[in-house]
Formats: structure tokens, C-alpha cells, sequence
């Protein structure tokens, strides 16, 4: 009875110290930061990010005295965490993140501008105009990444042109599919985006500058309708199907059951395992105007509530910005760098340089808040008009109708 | 004392009684001394981290908490060095936890309902408004960049810059740029220090960042030239703000727009007198709104009725689906003719052993109207929408819940089949009753009654299982003619989902507001529920 009770007053005590503790801990982070913590760079970074990162912190340590501490976050669940803790205090000083996540982050007030200065010009232009929001720029970008046109070369020796070309190519290539591409039951706008842009038909239009304006809804025009009607007619041709979802159009792909594939360099990998002969190609135009897939640039930035900015911004446009550094991420990750002469050296490679061609002509990813209404009723309706539910011009205008609504 | 059977002497007993005694104590207060010092111990290690708690809290003036840390930390102590009041010993720590993990979490969610909480809204005014001014803050485009030393002297930071064409001035906050000639340069022409001030290094700037950041030094002594600010420590660029905050009339300007904004305390953000907002704002309570938001926009309520039936449905029919092919093969398996009986629970168990999202997605893969297995092998090549057709997706559902929750209720009907003593069911047919009849009669009525409440629970999980909704129908299909982001399968977890996280823009108050919608009728359900059972229970 002694030791039991004993026993428990131990654990009892051990409770209320761990409980307590927890309290102090959460209440306490906010005033060790301005203290302790001023010498100490904090980076969110994913797992394959990180490993790089860690050679450039300890040279940047090594030359500044600063210290940097890498810590490791789930890719996907960073912007909503991001969100949450800076205004709290407790974020980090930089974040890794996506540029389409900017609109959501400057109208939260949880990012700063950063300053590229000179070197600005050093980078992809479409990379600075994606990590750019209302004419400042948030973020030093490391990467860009998008969608292009894989070519199986047993099957089909050449790039088609347009694309009645690649129907006909892919139909000669006696496959089951003409041509993959991945559109699921609520359809993949990102994918058929290109299809979309050849039409004249962007989402958004563009001011003198480049950024998108979300005044000026474009995706409605005459060039919707006509990409709305197209989509009907290739889906009642089984040439789009919403059946074919992502994972569906890359076995398939892998498996040789069609010449052509759009997709990004995620799937390349495992194609070259399958034994695939690739080539990239860009996206033939359907429409008659070019096919403008969108760019993802992923790159990093300042917290606003950073009390290290000078250091941050250091830190980011002088090694993370460095060529050594970008190549290295390029590496590891297999995505473009957005440095225009660490991309010239990974060009040596035929895929990079293809998707980098293709990134050439492409167009941002809209990182206006007002992207964030579009999918909701970009993806049902396309799905809608794929699979005959209706007039494809009806449908199409009280999809952008929403939208406005929804955006305003 | 003990009592043996041969007499002793009195004195001899009574000094066997001493030494025991004496021994006793001894023991007493050698454990109590160890029991003691353990307790000061750990509370001292309790303590200590209060008042560094408390510290800290003062420091950053968060009184509520404060408070709090304080009156908890006296209690515990009081409780754990009072004599007696064993019961408090126990539960303290426990209630503690309670306190914290529990009752806090609710209480904060609840409170979230009543705020504006979510995009643009997520932080205080004063972040908001040094966020404004930051982003406002824009570098004249075309400026040059001026290599830039920063020096210091009696504790004032200055700016020495060199502009492209290798002119060096010299500025502060408060003295705008003027040229000098007497700066000592670098091989490269960039002026590195000047007579009078001590040149700052790297490792000196970044201890002194945040004063250094906050640096602007004027151009000239116009201030629509513009400022120089730093965002490196090593080169210097010219900027230009458009927002001044007026802190006595609690406005923003634009002075490039002329356009005034003011501080609106209701919606939570600067708005301007022809209703323009600027983002961020910050969070306020915003009392009701979001209920009546929940009630009341045409978006949410319409959808709002037909969810919850298909919620109470959906919920309904999960557990009663699964509840009644659990009994059926429970009584089957339960049979001791049934051979093999083992080996056929076993694998009957399975679909209990992985996880339901997992499960969710590759039934969303084998029920592809196209490639999927269901179709291609069962049908022979039909193409039967099962996900994208109304109702049968509504049916596939049910159908992947009950394969998923089967096992469940067939192992614990399996129990409660077993507790049920043999003789009732000898009596019963003794007396002439059919089998169905004794089912329906005996067996059932005894199951119920330890089963019921976890039929409420399990009632409850599928009232909110988003899991399987969101991975095998993302709540579609969506009748795009209704223009209203909700499907056919969506529940109301799945709904609140989309309505508050779907898409940028994130509204916690709102989903907040839902969820205590949510709480109410799974709580009103449960407890009718519970009252019902009661009454089974009478039956015993």
C-alpha cells in the first residue's frame, strides 16, 4: 500500500509538472524569440528540400555566425500551419512554398516582400512574375515545374504539330488510346488547361506587368464557348473520358497502351522504369492559338513576423540563390531551377530541357486570391460538358456567371 | 497483539510489543521521509517551472493566463501538502488534463463560432496594419541599387551608400543623404567607412537587425523622393509608401489614390467610404453572424435541409446495414453444426484490419465505370456509373460502409450472442417456441440491451465519417445546374468541410459555427438514444 501510494504520488506530481509545463511552453515561445532566438534562422523545409539546405545553412552559419535550424514540415500542410503560427509568433522566419499560395498569404498578412535587388534579373522571368503579387515580390523562387507533352518514340517518331496531328498519330499507333491525358470524375482543369489557353480562353487576364488582373474575367469569352464545344465533341468522341483518372492515365501510359501522355516530370521517372523511350514535346494547340500549360514555381519566403529580416533575406537572395545551391535542389528534386544559369546547366539533360521549353511559352499559375474560387465549379463543369449533361455553351456561361458571383 | 498458545511473562511480551513497535516507526518514518522527499521534489520541479511560466507571462502581460498559471500552481501545492483530502490527490492531475486538452479545446472552438476567424481575419490590428504599411512600401521602379555600409556612432545608425556612379553620401533617419568626400573606399570604390563612426560587420548587424530593418533614411528633404531602406545589410534601395496610418483618427490613407480608409470595428478591417477593404484585417467577435450566415445564405441553407436527411440516412442505414449482416453471420457462425467456423471469422475480420481511407480509395478505383474491377470483371464490361450517377452513388456509399463496418458488429454481436446463457434457449424450446420466435423474442431483446450503446456510438462515427465520403465520392456527383458547391453524397462533416475550407479562402468561424450545429443533433439524437435504452435495460 506504502509503495502504491508512493507510486502514485509520483505519477500524480510528474502529471502536473508535464501539464504545466505545457502551458508555460505555449505562453513562452512569444517572448523567447526576441531574446534567445535573434542569432537563429528557422526554415520550414520538406523532406527531400532539406537534406540540400543543410550544406548552404552551414556555409551561411560558417560566414555569418548565424545560426540556421531546418525544420522539417509536411509540404501540404505548410500553408495552413504557415497561416496559423506567424500571427501567434511562433512561425518560422522562412518558409518553402508554392507561389500559388501567395494571394492567400500577403491577404493574411503573414508574408513580407523580399528584396531580389539586382539579381533579380537572374531568374526565369516567369518565375519572378509568379513569386510577385500587386508589383512586390515574395519569395527568392528556386524551381519551376509544369506539364508538357510525353512522347513514347516507338510509338509515334515525331512531334505532332496540332492537335488533330496527335489524334492522327495516336490512332495510326493502332493503341487503345490516342492520347492520355488525366481528367477523373470531376475533370483536371490544370491538364486541359493548355487545350483551354489555345482556344484564347485564359481564366484571367493579365495586366501591363503580367500579373493576373481578377477584374477581368476572360475564362467566358468567345473563346470559352468554343473551347466548351470542343470539349463536348472530344468527349463524345471517348478521346476525353472522365473515367481516365490520374493514376488510370499513367499505367496505362507506362503499360504502352498509347503514344502520347500530357503530364508533368512527375511521372517521368517511373515511365523510363517501365522502359519507356521518351521524348517531351510541347502541347499541340487545339485550337489554333498556342497551348499555354500553367508554371508552378516553388521557392521560399520571410515571415512578417520575422525578427531576423535582414539575415532572411541574406540568406535566401545570396545562397539560396546561389547557382551551386539551385543546381544541387535541381538535383534532388528533379524540378527546373528557377535560376536561368543553373537551368542552362541542368538543360544538358533532353527532359529537363524539354519541359524548359515547353515552361518557356507557359503561363503562371494565378496566385490571386480569387484562383481559389475558380476550381470549385472550373472542374464539376467541364466534367459536365465531357460527359454530354447538358449544352456545352450553357453550361460554360453559368460556370463563369458563378464565378463572378463567387469572386466579387 | 497476536496471541499464541504457550503463556508468556508480561514483560516479555511487552518487549516484544516495544521492539515491534519501535519497528514499525522506524519503517514509517524512513518511507515517509522518502515519500516526502519525493513530493517536495517533484513539486519543487512543478513550481519552478510555474514561476518561470509566470515570468514569462508577465513579460509578454498576458494577465488571463497569468492568473491562471498562478491559481493552479497554489492550488496543486495546497492540495498535495495539506494532510488528508486523499480524493483531490488522485484527481488533480487528472482534471488538470481535463482542463487543458478538454474543456479548453471545446471552450476555444465554441468562442471561434462567435469571431470572424479565417482568411484576412486571423490576427491583431497592429499586425494588420505594419502588414499594410510593409506591402505598401514598393521600390522605385528603376532605381538604382546603392552598395551600402551601415555605421554607427553614439548609438544612432547611418547609412553610407555609393551609388552606381561612385558618388558616397552619408544619412540617418533623421538627416536626409548628403555628400561626402572624405569616406575611405574598398578596391571596388564602394565606400567602407568614414571618420567619426565605427563601420558595422556582418555579425553586428544582424544583432542589431530589427533596428536596422526599421531603418528608412530620406533621400532629400522632400519626402515624396522616397526612402532608402535595406533589406540585406549590404546594399541599400530607394522606396516609396503609399498607406500613412493615422493613429489618433484611426485611418489609413493612399496618398498616391487620395483614398482614406477607417478602421471598422465590426467587420474587422480598414474600409474605405465607397466600401473597398483592405486585406489583412484582423480578428473581431462578430456575436451570431456566422449562425445566422449558416441559416440564412441562400448557398448554405438550401443545401443545409437536403444534407442533413441524407446525413440522418446515410447514418441510419450504416448502422443498420452493418448491424444486421453482423447479427445474421454472428447467429450463423455462432451455430456449433457450422464447420470451419474459425477459419471463416478470421477472414470475415479482414476488412476490419485496414484502414478506411485506404479502403475508401480503392473502392473509388474498383468502381470506375470504366477500368474498374467491378464493372470490367462482375458486369462484364458495363459501363454502370456507380459514382457519378445519384443514387448509385448514394448505394455504393452504404455498400463500402457496410463492407467496411460489418466485421465490427459481427464481432461484438458475437460476444454479446455468447453471454446469453444456453438454458433460455433450451426453456424456450422446451416450451414450444419456433426459432424465430425465440430470436425475436429472447435473443434479440438481451442483445440489444449490452449492444444499444454501441449502436449510439457507432451511430455517431458514421454521422461524421468523412473519411469515406471524401475519398470515395468527394461528396459528388455535383448537379452543376445548382451552382452550389455540394453533391449528392455529402454529409454534413463533409459540407462544413467544403463551405469553410474549400478553395483560398478559409472561414474557421464559420466551420466553427457548424460544428456546434453538428455537436447539437448528434447530442440530441444520442441522448434520446440513451433514454431508449434505459428502457430495454428494464428488461433484465
Amino acid at each position: 500500500m506504502k509503495v502504491k501510494k508512493k507510486g502514485l504520488l509520483a505519477f500524480g506530481a510528474v502529471a502536473v509538472a508535464t501539464s504545466l509545463a505545457l502551458t508555460g511552453c505555449s505562453a513562452g515561445d512569444n517572448a523567447e524569440t526576441t531574446d534567445s532566438a535573434s542569432s537563429t534562422l528557422t526554415v520550414w523545409v520538406d523532406a527531400d528540400r532539406a537534406a540540400v539546405l543543410k550544406d548552404a545553412a552551414a556555409e551561411f552559419t560558417n560566414e555569418s555566425g548565424v545560426k540556421v535550424n531546418l525544420v522539417q514540415k509536411d509540404f501540404a500542410k505548410i500553408q495552413e500551419q504557415f497561416i496559423a503560427q506567424v500571427p501567434t509568433g511562433k512561425g518560422p522566419d522562412i518558409t518553402i512554398a508554392a507561389h500559388d499560395w501567395l494571394g492567400n498569404l500577403v491577404s493574411n498578412g503573414v508574408v513580407q516582400p523580399v528584396e531580389l535587388g539586382d539579381t533579380a534579373a537572374d531568374y526565369q522571368q516567369v518565375a519572378v512574375t509568379a513569386m510577385s503579387y500587386e508589383g512586390q515580390t515574395y519569395g527568392v523562387p528556386y524551381a519551376v515545374e509544369n506539364i508538357a507533352l510525353l512522347r513514347n518514340t516507338a510509338l509515334a517518331s515525331a512531334a505532332p504539330a496540332t492537335y488533330d496531328d496527335m489524334i492522327a498519330a495516336g490512332t495510326a499507333a493502332g493503341t487503345e488510346f490516342p492520347f492520355l491525358v488525366q481528367v477523373g470524375p470531376e475533370s483536371d482543369p490544370f491538364h486541359l488547361y493548355p487545350f483551354q489557353t489555345s482556344f484564347g480562353a485564359p481564366v484571367f487576364g493579365t495586366n501591363a506587368d503580367g500579373s493576373y488582373n481578377p477584374d477581368d474575367l476572360s475564362i467566358g469569352n468567345a473563346g470559352g464557348d468554343a473551347y466548351a464545344a470542343w470539349l463536348a465533341q472530344e468527349g463524345a468522341a471517348g478521346h476525353l473520358s472522365v473515367n481516365v483518372t490520374s493514376d488510370i492515365a499513367k499505367e496505362k501510359f507506362n503499360a504502352g497502351a498509347s503514344p502520347f501522355f500530357i503530364t508533368g516530370p512527375w511521372n517521368v521517372p517511373d515511365a523510363e522504369a517501365a522502359g519507356i523511350d521518351l521524348a517531351i514535346d510541347p502541347i499541340p494547340s487545339a485550337g489554333g492559338e498556342p497551348a499555354q500549360p500553367f508554371v508552378g514555381v516553388q521557392g521560399f519566403m520571410v515571415s512578417a513576423k520575422t525578427t531576423n529580416a535582414l539575415a532572411a533575406n541574406e540568406f535566401l537572395v545570396n545562397y539560396v540563390g546561389s547557382g551551386k545551391v539551385q543546381t544541387a535542389l535541381y538535383e534532388v528534386g528533379g524540378r527546373a531551377p528557377a535560376l536561368t544559369s543553373a537551368f542552362e546547366a541542368a538543360a544538358a539533360d533532353p527532359i529537363t530541357a524539354g519541359f524548359g521549353a515547353v515552361a518557356a511559352s507557359a503561363v503562371p499559375m494565378p496566385n490571386i486570391p480569387q484562383m481559389g474560387k475558380v476550381w470549385q465549379y472550373w472542374g464539376v463543369t467541364e466534367a459536365a460538358i465531357i460527359t454530354g449533361q447538358g449544352d456545352p455553351t450553357q453550361l460554360w456561361q453559368k460556370m463563369t456567371g458563378e464565378i463572378q458571383t463567387a469572386i466579387q | 497483539m497476536t496471541r499464541s498458545g504457550t503463556p508468556r511473562n508480561a514483560a516479555q511480551v511487552k518487549k516484544a510489543a516495544q521492539s515491534r513497535r519501535a519497528g514499525r516507526i522506524a519503517d514509517a518514518a524512513s518511507v515517509g521521509v522518502k515519500v516526502l522527499l519525493t513530493k517536495i521534489l517533484l513539486l519543487g520541479i512543478v513550481d519552478a517551472i510555474s514561476v518561470y511560466a509566470l515570468f514569462v507571462l508577465a513579460l509578454t502581460q498576458d494577465w488571463l493566463v497569468f492568473t491562471a498559471v498562478l491559481l493552479v500552481a497554489l492550488l496543486v501545492n495546497v492540495i498535495y501538502f495539506r494532510r488528508g483530502g486523499l480524493p483531490a490527490k488522485y484527481l488533480t492531475p487528472g482534471l488538470i488534463f481535463l482542463a487543458v486538452f478538454q474543456i479548453f479545446v471545446i471552450g476555444y472552438t465554441g468562442y471561434i463560432a462567435f469571431t470572424n476567424y479565417g482568411t484576412g481575419h486571423n490576427s491583431t490590428k497592429d499586425d494588420a496594419i505594419s502588414s499594410l504599411i510593409v506591402s505598401s512600401q514598393q521600390r522605385v521602379p528603376d532605381s538604382p541599387s546603392y552598395a551600402l555600409t551601415i555605421l554607427e556612432r553614439l548609438g544612432t545608425y547611418s547609412f553610407l551608400v555609393t551609388d552606381p556612379a561612385g558618388r558616397v553620401s552619408v544619412g540617418d533617419e533623421i538627416t536626409p543623404l548628403s555628400r561626402v568626400t572624405d569616406a575611405e573606399t574598398d578596391a571596388s570604390g564602394q565606400a567602407i567607412a568614414l571618420p567619426g563612426f565605427t563601420s558595422l560587420g556582418f555579425s553586428d548587424i544582424v544583432a542589431n537587425q530589427e533596428r536596422i530593418a526599421a531603418l528608412s533614411v530620406p533621400l532629400s528633404n522632400d519626402p515624396n523622393d522616397g526612402t532608402l531602406r535595406t533589406p540585406d545589410g549590404s546594399s541599400a534601395y530607394l522606396y516609396l509608401s503609399d498607406l500613412v496610418y493615422d493613429e489618433a483618427a484611426d485611418t489609413l490613407s493612399d496618398t498616391t489614390q487620395n483614398v482614406v480608409y477607417t478602421a471598422n470595428g465590426t467587420t474587422g478591417s480598414f474600409v474605405a467610404d465607397d466600401g473597398t477593404e483592405l486585406l489583412p484585417g484582423w480578428k473581431v467577435e462578430v456575436g451570431f453572424d456566422n449562425f445566422t450566415k449558416a441559416f440564412t445564405t441562400d448557398s448554405i441553407r438550401g443545401p443545409l435541409i437536403s444534407v442533413t436527411v441524407w446525413t440522418f440516412v446515410f447514418a441510419f442505414l450504416s448502422v443498420g446495414t452493418a448491424f444486421a449482416l453482423g447479427l445474421f453471420l454472428a447467429i450463423v457462425f455462432n451455430d456449433l453444426r457450422m464447420r470451419g467456423r474459425n477459419v471463416y471469422r478470421v477472414i470475415l475480420i479482414l476488412p476490419y484490419a485496414f484502414p478506411g481511407f485506404l479502403s475508401a480509395l480503392v473502392w473509388a478505383g474498383m468502381l470506375n465505370p470504366q477500368f474498374g474491377f467491378v464493372n470490367q470483371v462482375l458486369f462484364g464490361g458495363a459501363e454502370i456509373p456507380w459514382l457519378t450517377n445519384e443514387w448509385l452513388a448514394k448505394f455504393s456509399i452504404i455498400l463500402v460502409n457496410l463492407w467496411l463496418t460489418f466485421p465490427y458488429m459481427f464481432l461484438v454481436t458475437t460476444g454479446a450472442l455468447q453471454s446469453i446463457p444456453e438454458e433460455l434457449q433450451e426453456a424456450a424450446t422446451v416450451d414450444g417456441a419456433k426459432p424465430w420466435a425465440i430470436f425475436r423474442l429472447i435473443k434479440l431483446p438481451l442483445l440489444l440491451v449490452s449492444v444499444a450503446p454501441l449502436l449510439i456510438a457507432s451511430f455517431a462515427f458514421a454521422f461524421n465519417n468523412f473519411n469515406l465520403v471524401y475519398m470515395l465520392t468527394n461528396g459528388g456527383p455535383r448537379d452543376v445546374t445548382a451552382g452550389v458547391n455540394v453533391g449528392a453524397t455529402d454529409i454534413l462533416i463533409t459540407m462544413v468541410y467544403k463551405v469553410a475550407f474549400d478553395g483560398a479562402n478559409r472561414d474557421y468561424g464559420l466551420a466553427s459555427a457548424f460544428s456546434i450545429v453538428i455537436f447539437v443533433l448528434v447530442a440530441a439524437v444520442s441522448i434520446i438514444s440513451f433514454r431508449q435504452t434505459k428502457a430495454l435495460e428494464e428488461l433484465n
